[in-house]
């Protein structure tokens, strides 16, 4: 894996682990960060050995907002030739599971990193919220439109209008968190639930998600069209026949991923 | 440091005093300030392990000084002094002792209500104040005392807000002890030591969930039983406790 400056990674047991690291600065997510998750996703989603992919901080901050000292002097046109969403854009095209671990601050861009994971485990004392309100501007990286179809329009504008943290319980009341977890446990139960993933059909895994994915964007006709196709896809894998197979004859399936 | 508390730590004790005593310790604006920078501290400070909140003077606390300002909005000074105050005092995951020295009044019960413990000295009382000028008992006030004293007194003490003595709160279960005055720091300060010497982060856990119970069913309760287990068992105080009992001798606990 490539050497970086602003979060590191591991790999154990069919689980990519990849922590934000920037300590200093609650983890401020820079443009070199994002880039460096794109690499870590993109990467890790190639890899056979990996089956997961968990995304974490440090106990005090996922990640409090983007570098605003990068974007200060910025203007319409900079931005628009730097082109900075495009790694942001990637990291929604991962086909593998990816699970969020949240404790402390994740605000802004910190909060728009949180919701490209597709589960998400925080804190009992996590935060959330977007103040880029307080700031003149307003999130860039999908806060307003994932927010809006997660919680709806209504209560999406009050957090967005107002700027306020929100803390994990009302997270949860939302939609927008799984699990809420003692702090001492973010990790690890992530990792657990992680773990339950990695053993379960890596077809079925990939193909649910984009199922998901595509129903929360699409009709119900469409949807069940698309739903259709992935269904049939996947008995052309050896992993369903196996599986199928286990299922008559009482015992554990051994899934290979083809 | 400050200017209407006084905060001192010793033995892993972190004592802070009401410090207006011509005042009766009556809250202002600058004391919910100082309050919350105390309590911040004891959160944070690794050494301490137990927090004790009295009074200086006669009084433990008198509630708001109503000679405060000429029209205040209540709503807000509740939201900006008081509510802040008592969130990071029932966050605080180390046992918060209100070492009640003498009257306790309106927003003086709600902050000893929200402590942990109560000691207090024979001289102490307590008194629902509100009532008598018309308005509702406050700062968490409504939450703890039908929770610590059941529904019906918590009503009878609210509604009739009549003084009740040391000995009548400690038959309701308020208090953990009433002290001669004579010996009453030095209880309070025994009893604060033994729980600085405590495994504290059992105690927080302890703190924490029991806290969460109050809305939250039996099947999460029991969760959270297994999570706060979990995190107990991987500390070292859990180790020494369970050597200390193999080797037949005293534990010896550090609060990791």
């Amino acid at each position: 894996m490539a050497d970086f400056q602003s979060i590191k990674t591991k790999v154990e047991d069919g689980i990519a682990l990849i922590e934000l690291n920037r300590p200093n600065v609650l983890n401020a997510i820079s443009r070199g960060m994002v880039t460096e998750i794109r690499s870590a996703f993109e990467t890790f989603d190639k890899e056979d050995a990996v089956k997961v992919i968990v995304l974490t901080g440090n106990e005090k901050a996922f990640a409090a907002g983007a570098d605003i000292d990068e974007m200060a002097e910025d203007d319409a046109v900079t931005l628009e030739l730097l082109n900075q969403f495009k790694d942001w854009d990637q990291l929604h095209t991962i086909k593998k599971p990816v699970i969020g671990a949240v404790s402390g601050y994740c605000f802004g861009g910190g909060f728009e990193l949180a919701l490209c994971c597709d589960i998400l485990f925080a804190s009992e004392k996590a935060q959330f919220g977007f103040p880029e309100i307080k700031l003149g501007v307003m999130p860039g990286a999908g806060g307003t439109v994932k927010l809006t179809k997660l919680m709806g329009p209504k209560i999406a504008l009050e957090w967005l209008w107002l700027g306020e943290p929100m803390t994990a319980k009302e997270a949860q009341k939302h939609g927008i968190i799984n699990r809420t977890v003692a702090p001492e446990l973010v990790v690890e139960e992530a990792m657990k639930f992680a773990r339950i993933l990695a053993c379960r059909a890596p077809l079925s895994l990939r193909l649910i998600k984009e199922s998901v994915q595509y129903a929360a964007g699409h009709s119900v006709h469409d949807s069940m069209q698309f739903e259709r196709k992935n269904f049939y896809l996947l008995f052309s894998s050896e992993d369903q026949k196996e599986g199928m197979k286990a299922f008559t004859e009482k015992r554990h399936p051994q899934f290979k991923g083809k | 440091m400050f200017e209407t508390i006084n905060y001192e730590s010793r033995a892993g004790v972190a004592w802070i005093t009401l410090n207006r005593p011509e005042k009766l310790n009556a809250f202002t604006a600058v004391m919910h300030k100082e309050m919350l920078a105390a309590l911040k501290n004891t959160g944070k400070d690794k050494d301490i392990r137990a927090i004790v909140i009295t009074g200086a003077g006669r009084a433990f606390c008198s509630g708001q000084d109503l000679g405060g300002s000429d029209n205040p909005d209540y709503g807000e000074v509740l939201r900006k002094g008081y509510n802040p105050m008592i969130q990071e005092l029932v966050s605080i995951e180390k046992p918060v002792i209100a070492a009640v020295n003498g009257v306790a009044a309106g927003a003086g019960v709600s902050l000893a209500l929200a402590c942990d413990f109560r000691i207090a000295s024979e001289k102490a009382s307590f008194i629902e104040a509100f009532i008598h000028v018309g308005l509702v008992p406050d700062s968490g006030n409504l939450y703890f005392l039908p929770r610590l004293v059941g529904h019906a007194k918590a009503m009878e003490l609210a509604v009739l807000g009549e003084k009740i003595s040391a000995d009548q709160a400690k038959e309701l279960g308020l208090v953990t002890k009433v002290a001669e005055e004579e010996v009453f720091i030095q209880e309070v300060e025994t009893f604060a030591v033994k729980l600085a010497s405590m495994p504290t982060k059992a105690i927080g856990l302890i703190k924490r969930y029991m806290n969460k119970s109050w809305e939250s069913d039996l099947s999460e309760v029991l969760e959270y039983e297994a999570l706060a287990q979990k995190t107990a068992g991987s500390t070292e105080d859990h180790k020494e406790g369970v050597s200390a009992f193999m080797e037949k001798r005293k534990p010896e606990f550090t609060g990791r």
